[in-house]
């Protein structure tokens, strides 16, 4: 079945199989192995992408079901080679060990952010409940949310008293 | 044939995927394929059990693009739930905050930010698990199930809907097309509480509470809890002891010992049947007393 969609800005065409799911048609098809398979049943955010914005488990979604629609992986955060703030919060903060979460959490918290710009600490962790790590006891990864939504807020900051 | 059984990478078989855009399309697709095809709404129930083949459907029916699925709507008699509506937006929705608390408290509570924003509400209560967060709270809140087949539509008390465990009254040429919600009556107080192993868990019980009341003593009651029966629960034999009390702690106590000798737990990975019960009647007393605090006062 033929689909359409939009993959980290740019327009893409293929051809995919009713049973293919959307993580491997991203991992193995497209060549975008950010996104990770951690549980495959919907536990652990490894796989999470964002669809139309909305963060969505890409390894219990039919790659059918983007059809018409945006999907953005952690490969579409970095501009022209430079990191996106949240990336970059990421590792100062010592929130990536193994890193094999880091992708799922970092496209949650962009997700965070753009839904609730100052979130409390109690806010994060609620949000972050449906992403697993095993290496950092979540301690750092809380910071890092946190120190990018506190450097967004001071660039808009900037940005206004320069008008 | 056990190979494969245990891979959630794929779905290990083929089938047939349709994305019909009206309800007499997928209802006809439904008589034709019969117990060969399987509803596809959010997914995070069935593509789980696809993956590890506990359902093998031939015939996919994605009902997501039928429109009058998707609707909420609310008028002053009280809410119409379309059932591909997600949990998330459900969660986001100010009129269900504030007119239905308990709704709201009870699908907060459910799975991840990233389940919610896929599962639907439909999707959910046809799973028929007995700890479903969001069937305790409406079987508290008296709704009902809007069910459209080949010869038409129909509504039954949610009550009456489920029949057991993975188990609905549907039968196999139905879908649920959409939840009835009345409104609560005027200055009831809810409370919804659930006993989870982790912050991310199915319930270990799960219990949620309308009261109100008029000049100190209970005018007005619902209670339901799940996980402690084969399906969730409404416990009407304590509802009918509290009406007209004033809540004492000897009333309290009394209607503890009543849910406790109403419910029937299991023992199984989460907690032990003898636990169940006992924090069962923990969990009746907090609800009741959070119902209160939170205003469930007639000021006749």
């Amino acid at each position: 079945m033929k689909i359409e969609f939009i993959l980290n800005g740019r327009k893409r065409r293929v051809d995919v199989e009713p049973n293919q799911l959307l993580l491997n048609l991203l991992r193995d098809e497209l060549g975008l192995t950010g996104t990770k398979y951690g549980c495959g049943v919907g536990v652990c955010g490894a796989c999470t992408v964002l669809l139309n914005g909305e963060p969505i488990l890409s390894c219990l979604t039919l790659a059918i079901e983007v059809d018409g629609k945006t999907v953005e992986t952690i490969e579409g955060l970095a501009k022209g080679g430079s990191l996106d703030p949240v990336q970059e919060a990421f590792i100062e903060t010592g929130a990536i060990q193994c890193g094999f979460c880091t992708p799922g959490f970092i496209m949650m918290a962009k997700a965070l952010l753009k839904e609730n710009p100052e979130p409390t600490e109690r806010e994060i962790r609620e949000y972050l409940k449906g992403n697993l790590c095993r290496c950092t006891g979540y301690v750092n990864i809380v910071k890092a949310v946190k120190l990018a939504a506190e450097r967004s807020k001071a660039s808009k900051l900037d940005a206004q008293s320069a008008l | 044939m056990e190979i494969n059984r245990v891979n959630t990478r794929i779905i290990p078989f083929r089938f047939e995927y349709y994305s019909p855009s009206s309800l007499e399309e997928a209802l006809a697709l439904l008589s034709k394929y019969g117990s060969e095809a399987r509803i596809l709404a959010g997914g995070t129930d069935l593509l789980v059990d696809m993956k590890q083949r506990l359902m093998e459907p031939r015939h996919l029916i994605d009902i997501k693009r039928i429109p009058e699925l998707k609707l909420l709507k609310e008028d002053s008699r009280g809410f119409m739930i379309g059932s591909t509506v997600r949990l998330r937006e459900l969660e986001r929705s100010k009129a269900i905050r504030e007119r239905l608390p308990l709704l709201h408290e009870a699908i907060s509570s459910m799975g991840s930010v990233q389940v919610r924003n896929m599962a639907t509400i439909g999707g959910n209560l046809c799973r028929a698990s007995p700890s479903a967060d969001a069937a305790v709270a409406l079987l508290a809140l008296e709704a009902e199930a809007q069910i459209a087949g080949p010869t038409g539509t129909r509504r039954m008390p949610l009550e009456e809907f489920f029949l057991g465990p993975r188990k609905t009254h549907l039968r196999s040429d139905e879908i649920l097309t959409g939840i009835y919600v009345p409104h609560p009556p005027e200055n009831t107080g809810s409370s919804f509480i659930k006993l989870g192993r982790t912050s991310l868990d199915l319930a270990i019980v799960n219990i949620a509470v309308t009261l109100r009341l008029k000049g100190g003593a209970i005018d007005h009651c619902r209670i339901a809890m799940g996980a402690v029966a084969p399906r969730p629960l409404r416990l009407r034999n304590v509802e009918e002891f509290l009406l007209g009390r004033e809540l004492t702690p000897e009333v309290l106590e009394k209607a503890a010992g009543m849910v406790e000798a109403s419910i029937d737990p299991i023992t199984d990975i989460r907690a032990t049947a003898e636990y169940r019960k006992e924090v069962s009647k923990v969990l009746l007393k907090d609800a009741l007393k959070t119902a209160i605090e939170r205003g469930g006062e007639l000021r006749a």
